[in-house]
């Protein structure tokens, strides 16, 4: 494992003539889990598309060791940098072996031939996200639970030391989403990969992460441990909605419930 | 989280057999086509035996043979491969990277932009050789341009691009007709050829320029195959694989335009070639690898058998085109019916 630091600084960026994030500075903590969260539309997917160059910033700069990636040439940025974007598509009949070895990519050129290396890092990438047994199956007949996994496992055979997803508990039922976040941990805590994702759920990134960055109206509003940032004031201000924070029995961190308009206890009954 | 070295074996030899199914697959289809082009030469109104065929190949003077293989079936078996390899080639690199069947050159306008310069080229500008094709590709890029730039909001959605050129794509073919409707003399012919695709009246000397063509062009997308490869997993995700987007779209839009506009130039649009070849490849060799090669060699065979059946198997003699047009049409409904079904979008 080697030490990449992520750097965001003065950061603008948008869409058209809108502008989507501005003023945005954050140092992504180096071997840690850093979940961006906040409301809808916010700019937080805009932030995870600009930080892997999926879109250029109108002004500021995403800098990888000091070096902007957006001047760096795109295959070499690949093979330190991984991203699972939020709807990748399977060709139609491919087997997960087949995808998987995708991954390789950045490390082939036009002519190079496929290497032991090459197979190592298909074979270790399946067995890190249990899809081994999957290998010779065609993805369309996989379940959504069983297909993310394929996809990180693809992610993984790209053997970069960052790895950027956005949403990637998204579609899964609640099993799948601990699933895939349980994985994501194993692989920080075992390859010390650095993981920065967008999550839309507050509580399992408070859970997950051990760094919160809160997104609202295109602003950083706030970035931290977990403890720190998940408060009554940031669910309003990010959110725009009354909370109470309690502490998490299984995890000791903070989990957040919602407070509406209904469904409140009257003098102690429901 | 390092893998066992019996898992490592177990993926290298699902790999390997991969690579021998593809390899198998593109072998036996490249010696299926020797075989059309050795039987293109041999059966006609007349058989002419194998010996004789080499001996005219050799170029030795066979009385008989001579004209009949030397001058009208070579040059139209040689032509039919090179158009169909290039017509092939160029459809599934804009099937592949716009991940679309329906978003080949043939249906989005860019054959029938090339034609309709061309036309436009012979009948009212009086040119002919280098400078109709020169005209064609000009006009293929523009078309492609223009189909891009109305389609554009905020990037390019293919069904967008897609519905954009089916509209462009019949407004050049009025154009076509009111050309050639005006034209001093013009024959069934040739109007058929600039509505439907021919290799009538081939001759050798217009297959060097397609070969060039070929290569430079065709070799300017194989040299992106991998680039398409990791496109057909999505825009996002070939980026984060570390292929620059635009500019492998950029290229290859330019590669398959210029391919495809000369042999437009030659031959007209032979219809539904590049529609049929990329599908018909996939599945031959499955998801396994680049499709342009075998693309380009289903396109060839298609447009050698259209040719035989429309000059022999049928009553009367027809443009390949038309036959070419007859298995194509079927096809497009079939898949517009499918997307009907599934409710996906195009």
């Amino acid at each position: 494992m080697t030490q990449h630091t992520l750097t965001i600084s003065d950061l603008a960026a948008g869409y058209g003539d809108a502008l989507v994030l501005g003023g945005l500075d954050l140092e992504v903590p180096t071997g840690g889990i850093t979940a961006i969260v906040g409301a809808n539309a916010c700019g937080k997917s805009t932030l995870l598309r600009v930080m892997s160059r999926l879109l250029s910033p109108r002004s500021g700069q995403v800098l990888l060791d000091g070096k902007s990636i957006h001047r760096m040439p795109p295959r070499q940025l690949a093979r330190t940098l991984g991203l699972l974007p939020q709807s990748p598509i399977a060709p139609e009949g491919i087997t997960v072996a087949d995808l998987v070895s995708r991954g390789r990519h950045p490390h082939q050129g036009l002519l190079s031939r496929w290497t032991q290396a090459d197979d190592e890092a298909v074979a270790s990438a399946l067995e890190a996200t249990k899809t081994f047994d999957l290998a010779e199956r065609p993805v369309d007949e996989l379940s959504g639970g069983q297909r993310q996994r394929v996809w990180i496992a693809m992610a993984l055979a790209q053997q970069t030391d960052l790895l950027l997803l956005d949403e990637p508990t998204t579609f899964l039922d609640i099993s799948h989403q601990v699933e895939v976040l349980d994985l994501l941990t194993d692989l920080n805590k075992r390859r010390g990969t650095t993981i920065v994702m967008v999550l839309h759920d507050l509580n399992l990134a408070a859970r997950y992460a051990d760094y919160l960055v809160a997104i609202a109206d295109g602003r950083l509003h706030a970035a931290g441990k977990p403890e720190a940032i998940l408060t009554e004031d940031t669910v309003r201000k990010v959110f725009g909605l009354e909370s109470r924070i309690i502490l998490d029995p299984t995890s000791g961190r903070p989990l957040m419930l919602p407070i509406g308009r209904h469904r409140m206890m009257i003098d102690g009954n429901p | 989280m390092t893998a066992a070295a019996f898992q490592v074996e177990a993926i290298a030899s699902s790999r390997r057999k991969r690579q021998t199914r593809r390899r198998t697959v593109l072998i036996a289809a490249t010696l299926l086509l020797v075989a059309m082009f050795v039987l293109a030469l041999m059966l006609g109104q007349s058989f002419t035996p194998p010996g004789n065929v080499i001996r005219v190949l050799l170029g030795q003077d066979v009385p008989g043979a001579s004209f009949t293989v030397g001058k009208l079936r070579l040059p139209r078996a040689v032509m039919s491969i090179l158009a169909g390899l290039s017509f092939g080639l160029a459809g599934a690199a804009f099937q592949i990277m716009l991940r679309n069947p329906l978003a080949s050159p043939d249906i989005i306008g860019i054959s029938v932009g090339a034609s309709a310069a061309a036309v436009f080229a012979i009948v009212v500008l009086s040119l002919n050789g280098p400078l109709v094709s020169l005209f064609a590709v000009l006009s293929g890029l523009g078309v492609a341009l223009l189909i891009y730039g109305l389609s554009f909001r905020n990037g390019v959605a293919g069904t967008r691009l897609i519905l954009v050129g089916i509209g462009v794509s019949a407004m050049l073919e009025s154009f076509i007709a009111y050309t050639l409707s005006k034209a001093p003399a013009w024959n069934l012919q040739e109007a058929m050829r600039w509505l439907t695709g021919s290799v009538n009246g081939a001759q050798l000397s217009q297959a060097l320029p397609l070969l060039l063509a070929l290569l430079v062009f065709g070799g300017l997308l194989l040299s992106r195959s991998r680039d398409l490869e990791a496109l057909r997993l999505g825009d996002d995700m070939a980026a984060a694989l570390g292929t620059d987007v635009p500019r492998t779209r950029a290229l290859v839009i330019f590669a398959a335009v210029g391919t495809i506009a000369v042999a437009t130039a030659v031959t007209g649009p032979i219809s539904f070639v590049a529609f049929l070849s990329g599908p018909i490849a996939a599945r031959m060799v499955g998801a396994q690898g680049s499709l342009l090669i075998p693309a380009a060699l289903v396109g060839a065979a298609l447009v050698l058998i259209g040719d035989y059946v429309g000059q022999f198997l049928l009553p009367g003699r027809y443009p390949v085109g038309v036959i070419t047009g007859a298995l194509g049409a079927p096809y497009l409904i079939y898949l517009i019916i499918r997307v009907n079904r599934t409710g996906k979008s195009l």
